[in-house]
């Protein structure tokens, strides 16, 4: 069965909506230079980039102008990683590995580089085969302190791990499985250990035999001397699986549900490609829904990389820290280990983290109102404040009211000194309406 | 193994219906297939502002009533002095049998080897003496002794869920069903509540809390005292112009058809309200006693204490309890920490309420989703059933309700059972306290036993 693929116009709107959808957002220019390839080679050189791994543009700094320490300085982890976020020339790499970072939420376990190393196995293996993330994430040490994976031993057998991996991780809670597969299912999963070490905390995460229960567990109804190999396999063979997987990794980049006919196929391809990941998400991709259905919020974090591409800048700031938190997304602590809600990814509390963020750019580049032109109309304002981003789309009702307040503007500055000033000002804060209106936040 | 604190996972329901935008009247798919929806998802939201406390919130529902007029609605009913429920939420599954540990039972003592209570540690408990309070609830002793907490040391329903996500929705929704999306306390505000009163119902978190999503009346969500919103290179008129401008911006998105646009919209143009409503406000709270200092949950029970005493129409307010209470591994430290910043706080607050003369107003339900397995799984415990819960307030029973399960016959899963549906509980509450019949709140509440839970 053909999966649906977009035939329409493929023009610069449609590059930009990938690139958000897909990274984000463009650099300036990059929509049009995009759309010229076409909708195939435009998803295929994100999903299949060529030639190294490259950071382009200014290199992060802390407050001090230091460089960062991600493995050691508080907040250090945020700032690295959205340091990638704004400068990799894989803007698609690191986007897969932030929605492996939710599907698979792990929270701060108290040593940094443990979580910064599962961020790179997202990076390394987030296109490749599921099955193949799985294991790699089970044997995850990050992931093993999380989910007490180092706690679970053949004598005391902990479901932490087993029980989630089912719920949120391959099968979905509504899927056919009993609490005792979950028990079979922690015995499965028994035998990894680390050790402690006062000064490097825990380390040689390993697999200890010693610690395994070997005997003989059913789940899913078949039988078995599983282990945690085996325990894998199980749930991505599960016939509940392939429809959670595809349902989910869409969602990231659409927000409507599939089409049942685009399930069906698409739960057939992953079949047959042996759980790839990359094929799915080219067809989500190429799909019509992408480009024709609603427009989708955009999370904060991939907001706020987005515009300091738009802008060229740099993580020069360590205030990205608390500024994320308060619009909702603080990397490497999600929530809880069902990742964040999408669903809160706007409310007043959050937009005012990201109203904070724009201001974090702004500030940098703020208009001296003494030499401002006091001449300037309110059409070549919106504009200059345009360019500021990059030149994003946005509706014409945004426009409009832009240029309302442009007037409002220039109808309040009636003083001589205040020409200039006002329009200063004005600028200052069109930058604001325009990063913070309703057209940026989604894409 | 010496090992640092290590948290784990935290649980709120509501996080589950991530990747869906929330809008009135829709059924929002949720990524984690099957699991329920939390009650109260894509209500309508406006923002409102109580005055007394300075507290920015969230108002869910109502959308065709103005802030005047809700406004209004609070000041009619304000100086009525209503009873309240206070929803303490030990998020998570708190492990009963750390909070009441039976010391010298034999099989305690031989599943929790690392993790008991060793004889003569805790106090006993009066009413069963079997049972000896973990030293960090010794608030919750303290107030019993009083005749002010009656415990629930065997609650639950039968046939449990394991999985946080669907036993919350259960507790939350007050019925076994993952389709109900309007929550127990919603569900009662819906008959005893007004249209013009949003300060009903209102949750501390900063989100809807589940167990408070109406299907008619509005409710209200607060998360803090300060809201303000700053623009670099902007002061003056172009700055009241500026966040005109926004709003405005915000109401034209919201009057269109694209759902997230509607979303931004809509979130832009009460962001613009709520700075100009709070822009006035000082958030200073001043408490006849003193609070523990365990940040965000005792301020929010000073808030409340404040907020009760300066007559705002409150009859249900929600919280989590501070700490997490998924105590897989870290037990020890983990539940200690939050059990006794939790008891302390619930302490200062009702002495708050007993200094202010309004504790005879007020009762406090804490509760947990699920207790935790009987065996200890080495440094924590997994998911159980039958768990245990409290209420708190001048006015309760002050007397065991159910009873301790015991050890010795557990259920099928190995896990403790429940000899009280918490759905009694929900009904004697509501009859005792409300003064309002039970049948129209919870499904099947006929078939439930009443326990005495007020004096």
């Amino acid at each position: 069965m053909p999966i649906p693929v977009y035939r329409g116009r493929f023009g610069a709107k449609q590059a930009e909506r990938l690139l958000w959808r897909a990274g984000f957002g463009p650099r300036s220019g990059e929509s049009k230079k995009l759309a010229r390839h076409g909708l195939k080679r435009a998803v295929y050189s994100l999903t299949r980039p060529k030639g190294s791994t490259r950071l382009i543009g200014p290199v992060p700094h802390d407050d001090d102008g230091l460089p960062l320490a991600p493995g050691d300085a508080w907040g250090h982890d945020h700032l690295w990683w959205l340091d990638r976020m704004v400068r990799s020339n894989r803007p698609l790499t690191e986007r897969m590995a932030l929605i492996w970072h939710d599907w698979f939420a792990t929270g701060d376990v108290g040593q940094g580089r443990l979580n910064l190393a599962q961020g790179d196995l997202f990076r390394r293996s987030g296109l490749g085969s599921f099955e193949k993330l799985l294991l790699e994430v089970t044997r995850d040490p990050a992931m093993l302190v999380w989910l007490s994976g180092i706690d679970n031993d053949k004598w005391s057998p902990n479901e932490n791990y087993g029980r989630e991996m089912m719920e949120l991780f391959t099968l979905g809670a509504d899927a056919r499985y009993s609490e005792n597969d979950v028990r079979e299912q922690a015995r499965a999963l028994t035998g990894w250990s680390a050790d402690w070490d006062d000064n490097v905390g825990l380390n040689n995460f390993r697999f200890e035999p010693d610690r395994h229960d070997y005997g003989s567990k059913t789940i899913f109804g078949k039988s078995g001397d599983f282990d945690w190999e085996d325990s894998c396999r199980l749930c991505v063979t599960h016939p509940d699986h392939a429809d959670y997987f595809v349902n989910r990794l869409w969602s990231y980049f659409v927000p409507v549900k599939p089409p049942k006919k685009t399930l069906r196929a698409l739960n057939n391809l992953y079949r047959k490609k042996n759980y790839a990941i990359r094929p799915i998400v080219e067809a989500i991709l190429m799909h019509p829904a992408l480009y024709e259905g609603p427009r989708m919020v955009k999370p904060p974090i991939v907001q706020s990389a987005g515009m300091l591409r738009a802008r060229r800048s740099g993580v020069k700031r360590e205030s990205w820290v608390w500024i994320s938190e308060e619009a909702g997304q603080r990397l490497f602590q999600p929530p809880n280990v069902a990742g964040w809600d999408e669903e809160r990814w706007l409310d007043t509390a959050r937009i005012s983290g990201r109203w904070s963020g724009a201001g974090n750019i702004t500030d940098a580049a703020e208009i001296d109102t003494d030499k401002y032109s006091a001449t300037e109309g309110p059409e070549a304002a919106v504009d200059k404040a345009l360019r500021f981003w990059g030149k994003p789309t946005i509706s014409k009702t945004t426009r409009s009211e832009l240029l309302r307040f442009a007037r409002q503007v220039e109808d309040t500055a009636t003083a001589g000194w205040q020409q200039g000033t006002y329009r200063g000002l004005r600028q200052n804060a069109l930058r604001m309406l325009i990063a913070a209106s309703p057209d940026l936040q989604t894409s | 193994m010496n090992r640092p604190h290590i948290c784990c996972s935290e649980h709120t329901r509501a996080e589950l219906a991530r990747r869906s935008i929330a809008r009135a009247g829709d059924g929002l798919p949720s990524i984690e297939g099957g699991m329920p929806l939390p009650a109260g998802t894509g209500l309508s939201r406006r923002s409102f502002l109580a005055r007394t406390g300075g507290l920015a919130m969230t108002v869910y529902g109502a959308s065709l009533l103005g802030s005047g007029a809700m406004r209004e609605g609070i000041a009619k009913a304000a100086g009525t002095k209503p009873k309240t429920l206070v929803s303490i939420f030990f998020d998570g599954g708190i492990d009963s049998l750390s909070v009441l540990a039976p010391v010298d039972d034999d099989r305690y003592r031989q599943w929790r080897p690392t993790l008991r209570l060793n004889p003569g540690q805790g106090t006993p408990w009066t009413e069963d003496g079997r049972l000896h309070w973990h030293p960090a609830a010794t608030p919750l002793h303290e107030l019993h002794q009083e005749g002010k907490v009656s415990v629930f040391p065997g609650i639950g329903y039968s046939s449990p869920d394991q999985s946080h996500f669907t036993s919350r929705h259960y507790w939350e929704v007050g019925e076994l069903s993952t389709r109900t999306n309007t929550g127990w306390l919603g569900r009662l505000l819906d008959g005893i509540g007004t249209m013009d009163n949003p300060l009903q119902g209102v949750a501390l978190d900063g989100g809807l809390s589940p167990a408070l999503a109406t299907a008619r009346v509005p409710v209200a969500a607060t998360w803090g005292p300060r809201y303000d919103l700053w623009a670099p290179g902007v002061w003056g008129d172009v700055e009241e112009l500026m966040f005109d401008a926004f709003g405005r911006i915000g109401q034209r998105h919201e009057a269109g058809k694209d759902p997230a646009l509607k979303t931004a919209g809509k979130v832009s143009r009460q962001a613009t309200q709520l700075r100009e409503q709070m822009r006035p406000f000082s958030s200073e709270i001043s408490s006849p006693v003193s609070y523990p200092d365990v940040g965000h949950f005792s301020e929010s029970l000073a808030g409340l204490a404040a907020m009760l005493d300066g007559g705002l129409p409150i009859r249900c307010a929600a919280l989590n309890a501070a700490g997490a209470y998924d105590t897989h591994d870290n037990q020890i430290d983990e539940l200690r920490n939050g059990l006794s910043d939790t008891c302390d706080s619930v302490l200062a607050f009702q002495r708050d309420l007993e200094a202010r003369g309004i504790d005879d107003r007020v009762v406090t339900l804490l509760w947990s989703e699920f207790g935790r397995r009987p065996r200890e799984n080495g440094s924590g415990t997994d998911h159980g059933a039958g768990g245990c819960g409290f209420l708190v307030g001048s006015g309760v029973n002050g007397t065991m309700v159910g009873e301790w399960p015991g050890l010795a016959r557990l259920d099928g899963d190995d896990n403790l059972r429940s000899n009280l549906d918490f759905r009694s509980v929900y009904c004697s509450l509501l009859e005792q306290w409300f003064d309002h019949d039970a049948a129209s709140v919870i499904p099947g509440a006929a078939g439930f036993a009443r326990p005495t839970l007020i004096a």
